[in-house]
């Protein structure tokens, strides 16, 4: 069943939805107003990165780059050696898709406090097509040094993201999608960087899974089906990749015995490949992932993308159940 | 001035012999310009390296940094003995400049053409922030073939970012032969002044031009200055002058024995 600080409503007819853009741009206003110092450059996508409301209020904080991703990330590299905390806004795959080296060097390696806003992830881009689905941007950052990496599940989680990620020194990227999502948590439910924890949780049960981002909607809703048929499990929000809660994903897999991954990403180097690495040192067991098997993307509506790419509600089950057979030979 | 600059050249070429590897002819051609920055033009405190005001000093093609090593130990920002460290293992020299291990960084640079706009980040937060300290970028002109650089350019345009100056370390040459053959960059004085920049064009081997350069930049007001400074590559050792091959080369013990003779040092 539902954890407590969780929205008890999300599997009614008509549930509310947000977009977690709106998160980061409300964020980051409630953000600014407590910091003098954080700053924001964008490389033309003011508005689809909703920081239009941030340039209203504060406008000398408030840079445009042009459309000149590498000149984003190393202007922003000297802005924070400066003293400032400065926010760059793109879609993810131009940043850190185009800019991973000067990401590289002059924010990771000289780990300085740029935050890396990367909207626009996953699948979920929809109608733009392949080039504008970053489905890597997790594992481009998660191998940096020095980096976290942060992919939150809804548009309270985004905004509460933002607030924490402001406050952390070191070098950070944020992740989110383009699309309205269904509201999971609400102003109640705790979020602290580094720190995972329980959507879905039923006594005894035969599998974690362990998801970030949105696509842990169709987590739940699969968790609830498998319910009705007698398999119960944990659902787990791991919205901070990097450092991985590495505690909580080994108690679950101690609990569980079983675990399924779930990301609108590549399963190749994404939170899937994260949580194997840490329970193939600690504790294995049978592990499956839900996400993109190495392929682009293409254009469609998004609900026809998860479905052509294997990522729905009907998939997970169908996952959960495939793992269970491995737990069980 | 000439003495100190030429005091730099040995140091750094001695580092560089004793690791075996490193830049040595770039280095040895900025040498004039970053002896008048750190002993004459900048404002810094060796014993304050974080000091607030501090004029900054950013260097873009990192590779040439066992020249500001050597300076940076010479105003006293470390003891000169570990100049011998370069490029070993734990070093605060590494074979390219890392921020976190030596004070007296300002950024950490190696892959080409992004020190001018990590400078231009820093200049604008200094005016947001109406800071007085001015900004010193040093860059090559092999760099002006990366994307990366022209960005930056551009937005100190935008920004009218006026405590901002590069320095072109021009000499003509990059790492696999002349910059004409390799990709032509002319005129980069038109390009600059397309781009809205004042610019200056130099010796960046003789002090009152150098001295003078900056002083023009300080009294532009309105825009950032590109000081185009012609220079020669492997400046002061006749064997390693205007000759690409010395790009990324350590001297053997007569070489060095030869270079420190002609440098007037020991």
């Amino acid at each position: 069943m539902l954890n407590k600080d969780i929205n008890p409503n999300i599997f009614k007819r008509n549930i509310d939805k947000k977009s977690l853009r709106d998160g980061f741009g409300n964020g980051l206003l409630i953000s600014a107003g407590n910091n003098k110092d954080i700053v924001v450059l964008t490389a033309d996508l003011e508005e689809s990165t909703r920081v239009v409301d941030f340039k209203k209020k504060y406008p000398k904080r408030f840079f445009e780059v042009g459309v000149a991703e590498q000149g984003l990330v190393t202007i922003a590299s000297g802005m924070a050696s400066a003293g400032k905390i400065p926010f760059v806004t793109s879609f993810a795959a131009f940043s850190p898709g185009r800019n991973w080296e000067q990401i590289r060097t002059t924010i990771a390696l000289n780990n300085v406090p740029v935050k890396i806003i990367g909207s626009h992830a996953g699948l979920s881009v929809g109608e733009d097509g392949a080039t504008h689905q970053m489905l890597e941007d997790i594992a481009l950052m998660r191998v940096l040094p020095n980096m976290q990496v942060v992919a939150p599940i809804d548009y309270e989680e985004t905004k509460k993201a933002v607030i924490a990620i402001s406050n952390i020194d070191s070098p950070t990227y944020l992740r989110f999608s383009r699309s309205t999502s269904t509201l999971i948590t609400t102003e109640k439910t705790k979020f602290e960087i580094g720190k995972a924890y329980t959507l879905w949780e039923e006594k005894d049960p035969a599998v974690a899974i362990i998801g970030c981002g949105p696509l842990l909607y169709e987590a739940l809703k699969a968790a609830r089906a498998l319910s009705k048929s007698g398999i119960s499990s944990l659902v787990i929000n791991s919205h901070t990749v990097k450092p991985l809660d590495e505690q909580t994903i080994v108690r679950a897999a101690r609990t569980a015995g079983a675990v399924v991954t779930v990301e609108d990403h590549q399963t190749a180097g994404g939170l899937g490949s994260v949580v194997a690495e840490v329970l193939a040192q600690n504790f294995p067991v049978p592990i499956e992932f839900i996400g993109v098997l190495g392929r682009f993307g293409q254009s469609g509506a998004p609900a026809e993308l998860y479905k052509e790419y294997g990522m729905t509600k009907e998939d997970i089950v169908k996952c959960v159940k495939k793992v269970l057979r491995r737990k069980n030979l | 001035m000439q003495e100190k600059a030429n005091k730099l050249r040995a140091d750094a070429l001695k580092a560089i012999f004793k690791a075996g590897s490193g830049h040595s002819g770039g280095s040895l051609g900025a040498a004039d310009i970053i002896a008048a920055l750190y002993f004459k033009i900048m404002n810094h405190d060796a014993s304050n390296p974080d000091w607030e005001s501090r004029d900054r000093f950013v260097l873009s093609n990192g590779h040439v940094c066992p020249i500001l090593y050597a300076a940076l130990a010479e105003a006293g920002y470390f003891d000169g003995k570990k100049l011998s460290s370069l490029r070993q293992l734990g070093s605060p020299l590494q074979g390219h400049p890392e921020r976190e291990r030596l004070p007296g960084l300002e950024t950490t640079s190696g892959p080409l053409g992004s020190g001018l706009a990590q400078a231009a980040g820093i200049a604008a937060a200094a005016k947001l922030g109406q800071k007085r300290y001015r900004v010193f970028c040093l860059t090559s002109d092999g760099e002006h073939n990366e994307g990366n650089h022209w960005e930056a350019v551009m937005f100190a345009s935008k920004y009218k970012l006026s405590n901002l100056t590069v320095f072109v370390d021009r000499n003509f040459q990059q790492l696999s032969g002349p910059t004409s053959e390799i990709m032509p960059i002319e005129s980069l004085t038109t390009k600059y002044k397309a781009f809205g920049w004042n610019t200056v064009n130099i010796s960046g081997h003789d002090f009152s031009e150098i001295e003078k350069a900056v002083e023009l930049a300080r009294r532009c007001y309105q825009n950032p200055t590109a000081i185009i400074a012609k220079t020669v590559m492997g400046k002061g050792v006749s064997f390693m002058e205007n000759d690409h091959k010395w790009h990324g080369k350590a001297p053997n013990k007569d070489q060095l024995k030869q270079a420190l003779k002609e440098l007037n040092a020991k």
